[in-house]
């Protein structure tokens, strides 16, 4: 016991002093809103391979980072999927300026495989499903805080649907999560991005159809550089805007902004 | 596989025990042989963090470290940098809801010497600092280990205060148990597998040392 002891207690020194890396010296941090979780992963493979620095991406809410950012959060560049977030940010002073839209997003239906819904740009299927009761669960983002999930609540809305759905949602906590949710049969349908149906690991486990852009007030997705963004992520901003990066975000479903 | 999250996990549990071990050492010694007045209620704000949702702690750990607190601002003023979504400001989070967990077993340990052994060292000539480390430690040597370990595998496993006081910084506040969260959302379900295993047999690791060493104490 006592060697076994001896050796956990060496490990954890050897933890311990494991090198803490000196502030500055770390990539510079971008919090990016769920729905770039794979587009902004290859763009930022892309910067790293053609100028050499790095960037650590985290993911999540729009919402939830800009209440982070107001609080604090050392992040370096903030690309929300919605521009009020950045405007707010703007007016308290935490960003540089007032950014540059750079994606327009759109949402889709889906439904996994083995699902009673069909999905349909018209949600009859959808409509159906809930009217006989073969539906219990649809995935959605909060619309409290993800601006998908504000898209999807308008969408089913404008379709007369949300009344009825209401009692059936289950809500991610950004727009990747309620992805997951459905893709893994969890939910019987779900709105999400269209950047995230588009990846294999969703793609493969069911079906989808892009909706109408007319369903839901425009996805603007603005990005900006936050007080304090240094000279790398000074470079990685101007990086988003070129050629290469609007190519991939075009990929991965989104439209762009003067095109 | 997260290799980083893992490291970053580890240096958080070996930094948190750090600074907890020393404290929770004299306060469960303090508590195990003290009676006063509303001891209880000590106790059981020590036991909080225990029974508290960890979204409770995160919100009050949130809303005294970030900016606009005179702790964020204070530590700001002090060394440039945010306390909120660092690991130092994760370091503090852990001490806090590990409190119990380290001073729980620490403090059962220390009852249960007998009194007589401890003023036996005394009759014997040993100084307060003598006694307590020829006599006491060893003596309650094996709590010592369970807070240890116990502090250690929660450490590792606490979730909800760190994705709320981290903000899932890769290499600093992305822990191993928030990137198996985001690696299900990215629905990357080999590398979620992979780690949830890895936590699974650590944690299986230190709870049988937990209960080996309490099965055998020795003097």
């Amino acid at each position: 016991m006592r060697t076994l002891l001896a050796a956990l207690l060496a490990a954890l020194l050897a933890a311990f002093f494991a090198a803490t890396p000196a502030r500055g010296a770390e990539p510079p941090v971008v919090a990016a809103a769920s729905d770039l979780r794979f587009a902004v992963e290859e763009v930022a493979a892309g910067f790293e391979r053609e100028r050499g620095s790095r960037v650590r991406v985290t993911l999540g809410s729009s919402g939830n980072f800009r209440h982070q950012i107001a609080a604090g959060a050392p992040f370096e560049i903030f690309m929300s999927a919605d521009e009020e977030y950045v405007a707010a940010l703007h007016k308290e002073g935490r960003t540089l300026d007032g950014g540059v839209l750079y994606a327009i997003g759109r949402i889709v239906l889906f439904a996994p495989h083995g699902s009673a819904v069909t999905p349909d740009a018209d949600m009859a299927s959808l409509a159906a499903a809930v009217r006989e009761g073969r539906v219990d669960r649809i995935a959605i983002a909060n619309p409290e805080h993800a601006p998908y999930g504000r898209a999807a609540r308008e969408a089913l809305q404008r379709r007369g649907l949300w009344e009825a759905l209401k009692g059936r949602l289950v809500l991610g906590e950004n727009v990747s999560q309620a992805a997951q949710f459905a893709s893994s049969g969890g939910a019987q349908a779900g709105l999400f991005a269209y950047s995230l149906a588009l990846s294999p690991a969703v793609a493969q486990r069911g079906r989808y159809v892009l909706l109408p852009d007319t369903l839901h007030a425009p996805l603007r997705q603005r990005m900006a550089l936050l007080a304090g963004a240094g000279p790398i992520a000074r470079e990685f901003y101007a990086y988003l805007q070129q050629p290469a990066a609007r190519a991939i975000f075009r990929r991965h479903g989104f439209a762009l902004p003067g095109e | 596989m997260d290799g980083p999250a893992l490291l970053l996990s580890l240096r958080l549990a070996a930094w948190t025990l750090v600074v907890l071990l020393p404290l929770a050492i004299v306060v469960s010694r303090w508590l195990a042989w003290s009676r006063f007045r509303g001891k209880a209620w000590v106790e059981g704000a020590l036991a909080l963090p225990l029974v508290l949702p960890p979204t409770v702690l995160g919100y009050y750990l949130l809303v005294s470290f970030g900016a606009g607190s005179p702790l964020g601002d204070g530590y700001r003023a002090l060394t440039g940098h945010p306390l909120a979504f660092s690991f130092e400001g994760l370091v503090l989070a852990s001490v806090i809801f590990n409190i119990p967990f380290a001073v729980q077993p620490a403090q059962r340990a220390f009852e249960s010497i007998p009194a007589d052994v401890r003023h036996a060292a005394a009759c014997c000539g040993l100084g307060r600092l003598e006694t307590f480390v020829r006599i006491e430690l060893p003596l309650a040597w094996p709590g010592i280990v369970s807070a240890i370990v116990l502090t250690f595998a929660h450490t590792l496993g606490e979730f909800g205060v760190v994705l709320m006081v981290g903000g899932s910084i890769p290499g600093e506040t992305r822990t191993v148990a928030i990137s198996i969260y985001d690696r299900v959302q990215a629905m990357d379900s080999a590398g979620a597998g992979m780690m949830s295993l890895v936590l699974l047999v650590i944690t299986l690791a230190a709870m049988g040392v937990v209960h080996a060493t309490a099965r055998k104490p020795h003097v």
